[in-house]
């Protein structure tokens, strides 16, 4: 145990000291509650952009028909062919001639958000009059979940991923490269107690920022976590723990910091893109979403988000910390048998 | 300190290493080509040879660091356990350490890997660490880097330390300096292996060497004894200028003299066996003498006799 802390110790004082690299650690977590910040001041960002072709007054049936609407959010440009340009590239879902009737439009016809823009427009969502008869709406009982309550818990997931792999892999593979491996492994220290420092050293570190990034936002943004904060502590910890160990089969024998960063870069894309930080793959093969299944960054999204937006207990997370628990310890063995101290 | 198979005088006796038929391949290539030696507890034993001979390769086999091809190490006539980790210490060629640890806290923090700990105050102390203990490794010299290797190699009390070119790239008085420390680790009774390109370091240091060539021992003993056996006779140098062509064509033909330029071409080296005869031939040829100097054979001449002048990669 003395030799592990010995190196836990080194380790922590080695991260703290290197002032750019803790500076920014700490800088990140702060910039992204920024970025939030100025992102949801208004309540988050309405999805459809149109553009009012004038460099005058607005009319007051389109001020009120659209740029009071919800969902659109309206820029002004003068000039007609640039805001055609910019719609051709998706930059703008719709552009409207603010003149007197008709009120001429345009969409970008294989621009999904266009379509449905003009079906905003000329409330023509659904055409079919039976249909519309027979519905009636509904609301949900529980409190609605806001997209940044949603959002959040895949923006720290994803924040880990980064620090985790990289953290962990760049730093075993350079005390490769300059022979600090290799000085430890003419001592008694195992490999198991050295990487068990790496990893409490890197999730302590992790710890510590992310507690930074959700105390800012909390109290900046004004969401709650619905679950307890302990409970999501604890769950957030074993993520951190399964994807650090991915990074240590990254590190276990590679022998040059440019073949780690290739490494980490196809494993880190296709963990962001599977694991619903962003959006959801309910919609794709199966193979894609048992394949995701595979990636720790799934559980962790999904857990944190149960806790978050569902007030979800640990126990309500078995099958989540069933699959982190096992990945852990698949990617930990292999980590530790292939894992060389030396070139 | 610890003191393990302690004798009379407070002398350490434990340390004792063999090495057994070690052979070594990379590939195809025979790195150590079935090296056998002993070395015995208490010495300071010298690993000699020139560039890829295969003594930093013997050394990190016996160091553990590397696997061997073949080949039996035995310590203290048993085979190496986990325990012989705790019982060593090893200074690499070139190694880093934590960048931003303090040279106080590097050296703990390798203490704290050892069951068996030595006072840190007295191995700041005897490394002469005390004015640079609080500066951070990377703020470090090289002199006070290699000074600080070897407290790290010492912070276990080891029986046995290795010690792979602890001065290579040192200025004289760091240099000298690292002598005296290793002199004076080797007078607590401590084994000491050490490899070095300096042939006058492994002169003052070493009490036992081997020469390795090609992954073979091509001489072992000790070095006065080497020395006597492989260069009898003494050397007298002058500038090449005062010796003519006559003279040198009469030194080739005397039997008891042979004759060289030095690496820079500005002196002639007579070697010879008879230092009256040949300085009596010199002068009755009235050669000047005012810049001639005699000295005996060194460790580098068996090395270059042993090894070639031949530059190695």
């Amino acid at each position: 145990m003395h030799r592990f802390w010995s190196i836990f110790i080194a380790r922590n004082k080695e991260y703290y000291r290197d002032h750019a690299s803790f500076g920014w650690n700490i800088m990140f977590p702060f910039l992204i509650i920024f970025g939030f910040a100025l992102i949801f001041q208004n309540g988050g960002q309405r999805p459809y952009k149109v553009a009012i072709l004038t460099s005058q007054t607005i009319h007051p049936a389109i001020q009120m028909q659209v740029c009071s609407h919800d969902l659109f959010s309206c820029i002004h440009i003068a000039d007609k062919e640039m805001a055609i340009d910019k719609l051709n590239h998706h930059q703008l879902d719709m552009v409207l001639e603010n003149v007197a009737h008709p009120f001429k439009y345009w969409i970008n016809s294989s621009s999904p958000k266009g379509i449905l823009s003009e079906s905003l427009l000329t409330r023509k969502a659904i055409s079919n009059h039976e249909l519309n008869q027979r519905l009636i709406k509904q609301t949900i009982d529980s409190k609605p979940v806001h997209y940044i309550e949603w959002l959040f818990p895949g923006i720290i997931s994803m924040g880990m991923m980064f620090s985790s792999l990289f953290g962990i892999g760049f730093t075993i593979v350079r005390y490769r490269q300059n022979g600090v491996l290799k000085r430890l492994k003419a001592t008694p220290l195992t490999s198991f107690e050295y990487l068990c420092a790496q990893i409490l050293s890197r999730l302590l570190m992790i710890l510590l920022t992310n507690i930074i990034l959700y105390t800012g936002c909390s109290w900046l943004l004004g969401f709650q976590c619905r679950g307890s904060v302990f409970h999501l502590l604890i769950f957030f910890s074993i993520g951190t723990i399964s994807v650090i160990s991915v990074g240590l089969i990254v590190a276990a024998r590679t022998k040059t910091e440019e073949l780690a960063h290739g490494l980490l870069n196809i494993i880190t894309w296709p963990m962001m893109f599977l694991s619903e930080v962003w959006f959801s793959i309910e919609d794709a093969p199966m193979w894609i979403k048992r394949f995701a299944l595979c990636l720790p960054l799934s559980h962790v999204t999904r857990g944190l988000r149960h806790i978050m937006n569902d007030g979800a207990h640990l126990f309500d997370l078995s099958t989540e910390l069933f699959y982190l628990s096992i990945l852990t310890v698949v990617f930990l063995s292999i980590g530790s048998l292939l894992f060389k101290w030396t070139q | 300190m610890r003191n393990s198979g302690v004798n009379q005088n407070n002398i350490s006796t434990t340390g004792h290493l063999t090495v057994k038929n070690l052979v070594k391949y990379y590939g195809k290539i025979c790195a150590v080509n079935n090296i056998s030696f002993n070395i015995a507890p208490g010495i300071c034993f010298g690993l000699l040879g020139p560039n890829g001979a295969g003594k930093t390769t013997t050394i990190e086999i016996i160091e553990g660091i590397t696997h061997p091809t073949s080949g039996e190490i035995l310590y203290n006539d048993a085979p190496r356990d986990r325990s012989f980790w705790e019982r060593i210490g090893v200074q690499f060629q070139s190694t880093e350490l934590f960048a931003f640890l303090t040279v106080r806290e590097s050296i703990q923090t390798f203490m704290r890997l050892y069951r068996n700990q030595v006072s840190l105050e007295q191995l700041i102390r005897i490394c002469s660490l005390e004015d640079i203990q609080h500066q951070e490794n990377r703020k470090i010299s090289g002199g006070q880097k290699q000074r600080l290797m070897l407290a790290i190699a010492l912070a276990n009390n080891p029986d046995l330390i290795f010690l792979d070119e602890p001065t290579t790239g040192l200025d004289p008085q760091s240099r000298r300096h690292l002598w005296e420390i290793v002199s004076a680790i080797k007078q607590k009774g401590k084994t000491i292996v050490l490899t070095t390109h300096y042939m006058e370091e492994a002169q003052i240091l070493c009490d036992e060497i081997i020469i390795v060539d090609k992954g073979k021992i091509i001489a072992q003993g000790v070095p006065e004894d080497l020395i006597t056996r492989k260069c009898a006779g003494q050397i007298i140098r002058l500038p090449q200028e005062n010796v003519s062509q006559d003279v040198r064509q009469l030194l080739s033909s005397n039997q008891d003299m042979t004759w060289h330029l030095d690496a820079t071409n500005k002196f002639i080296l007579i070697q010879t066996q008879t230092v009256n005869e040949c300085i009596a031939l010199l002068m009755h040829h009235q050669v000047d003498l005012s810049r001639l100097t005699i000295r005996p054979h060194n460790l580098e001449d068996l090395f270059l006799q042993l090894t070639g002048k031949a530059l190695r990669h």
